[in-house]
């Protein structure tokens, strides 16, 4: 099924419309088992749209989608988390009304038959609870776990958002924009986070800040109206001059 | 949620168990008879509650399940002349596998669609019980049912035992559902009930739980049909009146949703009102609405959900725990 030298993802083809628009436009990309790859590009390339596509919250248009040599392009959300695809969101999407722990327990059990289980109170699952804080001591917000996540600061739930997608020990994480909002201290700390996770876990990652993508990652590949247009290096992909006047051009280097 | 229920939080609750304990013979039988409705009614609303609080799924056709409890009663002791025993598996069988029915349909849609649907499943419940003759006898309904024969000491005629049964039935049900909405499960709905799309990136199958809920609750509910046949010697197509399942649904709205206990104050403060109020028969949906609208207005999250949230905010916060 899932033969050693598989791509951790494989996209072939990849294709969105919504309407007549085509946010992505025929996207092949290969992504290496514990490979850090950037996907950068200007608003509305369609980056969280593959993000989307690849996680199972929208269909594709065409073209597949494999992941460690399965393909997945018509899998339902939870069963592609179940093969170990988790992802983060660009616009902040936790549980606003319940605790920082309660969030956290619920990503824990989540791969876990413990979640159909209705003849126990969940207070009695230590091992849940434990898994559970070591994830928020593992982003620093052991501390704050009783407060309701509403009562968060935005840099706070960015962080819970990574302890969240954490909580499956997943091999493929998506990232999409993890440091959108926060101040400069915030973000180095968010970088420092990034870079302290277990190297064996394969990571895309959605950035604006160039300074962070190539900080992170050892290769890019630039969107640009849903196509791939550059490819390569973190170096190769600065030099490159159509790169350099669609985005870095646009957006000032960084 | 996740952590155990504080001691004071059980001050209130033990101090309603003594006093229901020890109540009935000091009341009048009319009271009496008041309560015993109010726990059976109690029993429907906290099973709504599993959908409505704890799913957040808002369900315009509980009397179904009801009305299926009860018609298992009221056909199986007529016909058959089969006893408790018998009777009360096979009525939260039927009410659990016709909730399995209308699951399958209702969770087709979301949000006021699903209210919609479940509104003509209720109906097309009680268009049945109106229309299939030959089993419900239809209009007259099942009358003349016997109190259950339960194996006990002492006979369940008299008005003061079968509040005792009707007690027992609420406090079984009253465990079971707690006991679902602390599990890990209960932690899922509300999950589900929070953000659908997180959840299914996390890994959960929605469909699923909110199925599995649809299910148990409408199990729970055609438990309290059960008693609720016994406790009137009758059935008929009233008990599946759309208005049945309105009271219910402002029993929890009122009680407050996701509290198990808030809809079951709702339903003895609905059933007690209806009854006061009953020399104005005409006017009870006009106060059900008033009631309803006032309940949203003064007390979006419900009386125990206002209480809750004003003796926390006079309490101290409660101590964190070192990081
Ligand atoms: N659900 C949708 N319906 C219609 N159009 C959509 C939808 N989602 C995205 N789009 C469009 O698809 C294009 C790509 O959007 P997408 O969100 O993937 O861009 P992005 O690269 O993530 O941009 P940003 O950097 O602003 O986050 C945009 O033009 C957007 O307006
Ligand atoms: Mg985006």
């Amino acid at each position: 099924m899932s033969p050693a030298s598989a791509s951790a993802l494989s996209l072939s083809g990849l294709t969105k419309a919504f309407g007549g628009l085509r946010a992505l436009d025929d996207v092949s990309l290969e992504i290496q088992p514990g490979e850090r790859r950037a996907i950068i590009g200007p608003n509305g390339a369609g980056k969280t749209t593959l993000f989307s596509l690849v996680s199972g919250e929208q269909a594709p248009t065409g073209g597949r989608i494999a992941l460690f040599g399965r393909d997945i392009t018509r899998l339902a959300p939870h069963r592609r988390a179940a093969l170990g695809l988790a992802r983060t969101y660009q616009i902040t999407n936790l549980f606003p009304r319940l605790t920082v722990l309660d969030n956290c327990l619920l990503a824990v059990q989540a791969l876990s038959p413990v979640k159909l289980h209705l003849h126990r109170p969940l207070g009695r699952y230590r091992a849940l609870f434990d898994r559970a804080e070591a994830l928020l001591e593992s982003v620093g917000l052991l501390a704050k776990r009783a407060a309701p996540v509403r009562d968060l600061s935005h840099g706070e739930q960015r962080q819970l958002e990574i302890a969240l997608a954490l909580a499956g020990t997943p091999r493929l994480l998506l990232l999409d924009e993890p440091t959108a909002g926060l101040a400069l201290a915030e973000s180095q700390m968010m970088v420092a986070l990034l870079k302290g996770l277990d190297p064996a876990i394969t990571i895309l990652i959605i950035e604006h800040d160039m300074a962070v993508a190539f900080e992170l990652t050892d290769r890019v590949t630039v969107l640009h109206y849903g196509r791939v247009v550059a490819d390569g290096s973190a170096r190769d992909v600065r030099a490159d001059p159509l790169v350099q006047e669609i985005y870095l051009g646009a957006m000032g280097t960084a | 949620m996740s952590g155990p229920a504080p001691a004071n939080r059980l001050v209130v609750p033990v101090v309603v168990l003594a006093v229901l304990l020890a109540a009935p013979p000091f009341l009048s039988s009319y009271v009496l008879t008041l309560l015993t409705q109010s726990l059976i009614y109690a029993i429907v609303a906290m099973s709504l509650d599993l959908l409505l609080g704890y799913l957040g799924l808002p369900s315009l056709g509980h009397a179904a399940y009801l009305g299926v409890g009860a018609y298992s009663v009221g056909i199986l002791t007529s016909r058959y002349g089969a006893g408790f025993g018998t009777v009360l598996p096979v009525g939260v069988g039927l009410a659990l596998i016709l909730a399995a029915v209308f699951g399958l349909l209702a969770l087709r849609a979301t949000g006021v669609y699903f209210l919609m649907i479940t509104l003509a499943l209720g109906m097309v419940a009680w268009g049945l019980a109106y229309r299939w003759v030959s089993l419900t006898q239809g209009d007259n309904g099942i009358s003349g049912l016997p109190r259950p024969d339960v194996p006990l000491p002492w006979s369940l005629a008299g008005a003061i035992p079968f509040y005792y049964f009707a007690l027992a039935g609420f406090l079984l049900a009253l465990g079971v559902l707690w006991l679902i909405v602390h599990s890990p499960f209960g932690m899922s709905l509300v999950g589900v009930r929070e953000s659908e799309t997180r959840m299914r990136t996390l890994g959960y199958h929605v469909w699923l739980h909110k199925y599995l809920g649809f299910v148990i609750s409408g199990g729970v509910a055609g438990f309290g049909g059960v008693l609720w046949a016994y406790y009137n010697g009758f059935v008929g197509p009233t008990d599946l009146d759309l208005s049945t399942s309105v009271e219910v649904l402002l029993m929890v709205a009122l009680g407050g949703r996701a509290t198990l206990l808030g809809p079951a104050l709702g339903a003895g403060i609905i059933v007690f009102l209806k009854n006061l109020v009953s020399v104005y028969t005409q006017r009870w949906l006009l106060i059900l609405g008033a009631a309803y609208i006032g309940t949203i207005v003064y007390a979006p999250e419900g009386i125990v959900g206002a209480v809750r949230r004003l003796s926390e905010a006079t309490e101290p916060a409660p101590a964190r725990p070192e990081a």
